[in-house]
């Protein structure tokens, strides 16, 4: 049984860190259809962004205790990810808003690679270690280990979310938000700049994306230029399961998704007697993903359309 | 507007182009009078390989930097003296992504590009498809760090390595793990390539034959850094020691997820493990984890120290791996060539295979029939004080 929980533990910080990445997909296909499949690169260099931030701050000897250090690197690095989000719509996809929608997919992808080289030049092609600022204190809860961080992860990836609620639902961006979602026409004669809320969705998608990145890179201590592809995918895979496009549904589905993975990677191997083991873990993701294409394309909740920002 | 532009860019293009012939015209009449043959023999290629790209990139290039060493000494010297001639030795540098399909294709290009010798590749994984290639082709490859047993038992006459492999490093490591630190439960996990495989395949036999029982058998991948769930079910078995087989920017997150998670077991990996790199990725937590590396340690290698100070000059960094054994690739494969008198492969590949060479950095080469270097040394590491510290040296030419 405490096996099980601790499954379900390690199933929920990474399913809260999906979400957080999923979200930023979503916003993006909500209101231009479109996958920025840079996304995952702005994870990457938001993680990486706060890795210099805090070793430049620990170099000059600055005073301060681990979680308020981690608090001023990710503050510095979110607006770094917020212009990149905001330049890589800007540059990339604004201009071939009318052509066909291969086209901005192509430069998405071309966009992805073109940051992890220059993260590469910039970091270099070694993993980059997170520094140990934080306390490694483990919580025993009924048999499970947890540590004060991880509980920061699902703490923090609740209140995030919950600030987002509030924001589409509750404030005039918001309001502005879904009318571009539902008709950007429509929204444009009643006044809305649809082009400012198209750069603050990707502008906001990739603040989520840098604590998303700093999130990971905290959990399993390093990060890489490379590291935004995978989790990107997953999280790709999250929106896409929970309904592309719907809000809620990216939580569901990036913490469904998390779930999924550490269980059927935990007991696949003890299942299946040995036949197909953990190493297949990437699989359930991607399982999910084609078997919701095929059932259900519109993912769990992805009837709610009105909804969608 | 447009059209001055793109005018603009066409006529630099024109420029260009322009510039671009007029230099190469007169060399290239030169070769005309004089046979092709000669004019290449004063200068050959040798290849390299290896994943100059991706999380392991560092490793790879830490062996294209020990070949390149060897190189620059050959060329800052003249040359190298074959059939009484100083020939000139070129590195053509490859990157083959750490990917078994692109280290075919470099191979291919290799072959095209008329090499005389490959050093590399790095993996197992991409070193196996590779060596056919090589082979068909009938250059010589001399891998630096692959120790797959299956490399050597393909029976191609083609392929060398420089290093102690798998089945006897996984041997002395499960040995080492049985009467040394006494435990009883192992866990094994690897990352499915053909050097985790292999080393936890015979890791296991080992550990098998000297009477430990093996509670888990997990697996994961060369890109994951997601351990929780396999930790959690290994937990439950209650294992003494998890053996990895795998590389270290996958050593150190699973090391300190395995904290993270209260396992108490000591962690035990082999040679990828046994870098700065797997230190500094895993901090603190790096205390106590054991690795082996083939060979003998690198300060203590015979040419080590002046190998290791030389290296820093040139490059600006630490030898992180296995610098020295690309080095000595590249020295006994010219080596090879002195002794037949002639770059072609064909006519120095037997030389290669029955060489004496005493002026190694990693010590005197001498291949046995399959190809494998003779008297592989293996040294066992503990990590102390954020140190890797030498615990002792198995078999080899490193007896004391």
């Amino acid at each position: 049984m405490d096996i099980f929980l601790q499954q379900i533990i390690n199933g929920l910080v990474v399913g809260g860190i999906y979400a957080l990445i999923a979200l930023g997909y979503t916003m993006v296909y909500g209101i231009l259809q479109l996958i920025n499949f840079a996304h995952g690169e702005i994870v990457m260099i938001g993680a990486m962004v706060t890795i210099s931030c805090i070793n430049f701050l620990v170099g000059h000897n600055v005073n301060l205790s681990g979680p308020v250090l981690l608090t001023v690197s990710i503050a510095m690095a979110i607006p770094v990810t917020m212009l990149l989000g905001y330049l890589i719509e800007r540059v990339a996809y604004r201009p071939l808003r009318k052509a066909p929608r291969m086209a901005p997919l192509i430069t998405a992808i071309g966009l992805s690679i073109v940051l992890q080289q220059a993260a590469t030049m910039i970091w270099g092609k070694n993993y980059v270690p997170f520094p140990a600022i934080l306390p490694t204190d483990v919580l025993e809860i009924g048999g499970a280990s947890i540590t004060t961080l991880q509980v920061a992860i699902i703490i923090l990836t609740a209140v995030i979310l919950t600030g987002l609620f509030l924001l589409i639902e509750r404030t005039k961006l918001g309001r502005a938000m879904r009318a571009t979602a539902q008709s950007p026409d429509v929204a444009r004669l009643m006044g809305v700049n649809v082009n400012t809320i198209i750069s603050m969705t990707f502008m906001i998608g990739s603040a989520l994306g840098a604590i998303a990145g700093v999130l990971v890179a905290a959990n399993y201590d390093q990060a890489h230029a490379y590291m935004g592809f995978m989790v990107g995918l997953k999280a790709f895979t999250a929106a896409v399961l929970g309904g592309i496009g719907n809000l809620g549904g990216a939580v569901l589905g990036g913490i469904l998704l998390g779930i999924i993975e550490s269980i059927g990677s935990g007991y696949l191997g003890d299942l299946t007697g040995g036949f197909l083991g953990s190493q297949y873990k990437d699989i359930f993701a991607f399982l999910v993903l084609i078997l919701v294409l095929i059932f259900r394309p519109s993912g769990l909740m992805g009837e709610r359309v009105a909804e969608r920002a | 507007m447009n059209i001055a532009r793109y005018s603009l860019i066409a006529a630099a293009i024109v420029a260009l182009t322009a510039c671009g012939k007029q230099e190469p015209a007169q060399p290239a009449a030169a070769p005309a009078s004089t046979p092709a043959a000669a004019a290449s023999a004063d200068s050959v290629k040798i290849g390299f390989a290896g994943p100059l790209t991706g999380n392991i990139a560092h490793i790879g290039k830490d062996l294209e930097n020990g070949a390149r060493m060897a190189i620059d000494n050959i060329n800052a010297a003249g040359g190298a003296d074959i059939g009484g001639k100083k020939v000139k030795i070129e590195l053509m540098a490859e990157d083959d992504q750490g990917d078994p399909k692109t280290a075919t294709t470099v191979a291919q290009r290799f072959i095209d590009q008329k090499v005389v010798g490959v050093v590399g590749h790095l993996q197992s994984g991409t070193t196996i498809p590779a060596s056919k290639i090589y082979s068909d082709a009938g250059i010589p490859q001399i891998t630096p760090s692959s120790t797959a047993i299956a490399y050597t038992a393909q029976g191609y006459k083609t392929a060398f390595r420089l290093i102690a492999n798998d089945g006897q490093q996984g041997k002395v490591l499960g040995e080492y793990a049985a009467n040394k630190l006494k435990v009883k439960k192992v866990a094994i996990i690897d990352d499915r390539t053909a050097y985790g495989q292999g080393l936890a395949d015979e890791f296991e036999k080992a550990a098998k034959a000297s009477g430990l029982e093996i509670v888990k058998r997990e697996f994961t991948n060369d890109k994951e850094t997601d351990f929780n769930s396999i930790l959690t079910s290994i937990k439950s078995a209650k294992p003494e020691l998890i053996f990895y087989g795998g590389l270290d920017a996958q050593g150190a997150p699973l090391k300190k997820q395995a904290k993270k998670l209260g396992i108490k077991a000591i962690l035990m990996g082999a040679d990828a493990w046994q870098t700065p790199e797997f230190i500094k990725l895993a901090g603190a937590d790096a205390d106590g984890t054991y690795a082996s590396i083939p060979g003998q340690p690198k300060e203590q290698l015979p040419g080590g120290q002046e190998f290791l100070a030389k290296f820093k000059e040139k490059f600006g960094g630490e030898v992180q791996l296995y610098a020295p054994n690309s080095y000595d690739a590249v020295m006994v494969m010219v080596d090879a060539m002195k002794k037949a008198g002639s770059t072609e492969p064909a006519k120095y590949l037997p030389e290669l295979a029955k060489i004496q060479f005493s002026g190694g950095v990693t010590g005197p080469i001498a291949f046995d029939e399959k190809g494998d270097i003779k008297d592989g040394a293996i040294s066992i590491y503990q990590v102390k004080g954020g140190k890797w510290e030498l615990l002792e040296v198995v078999g080899g030419a490193a007896k004391k």
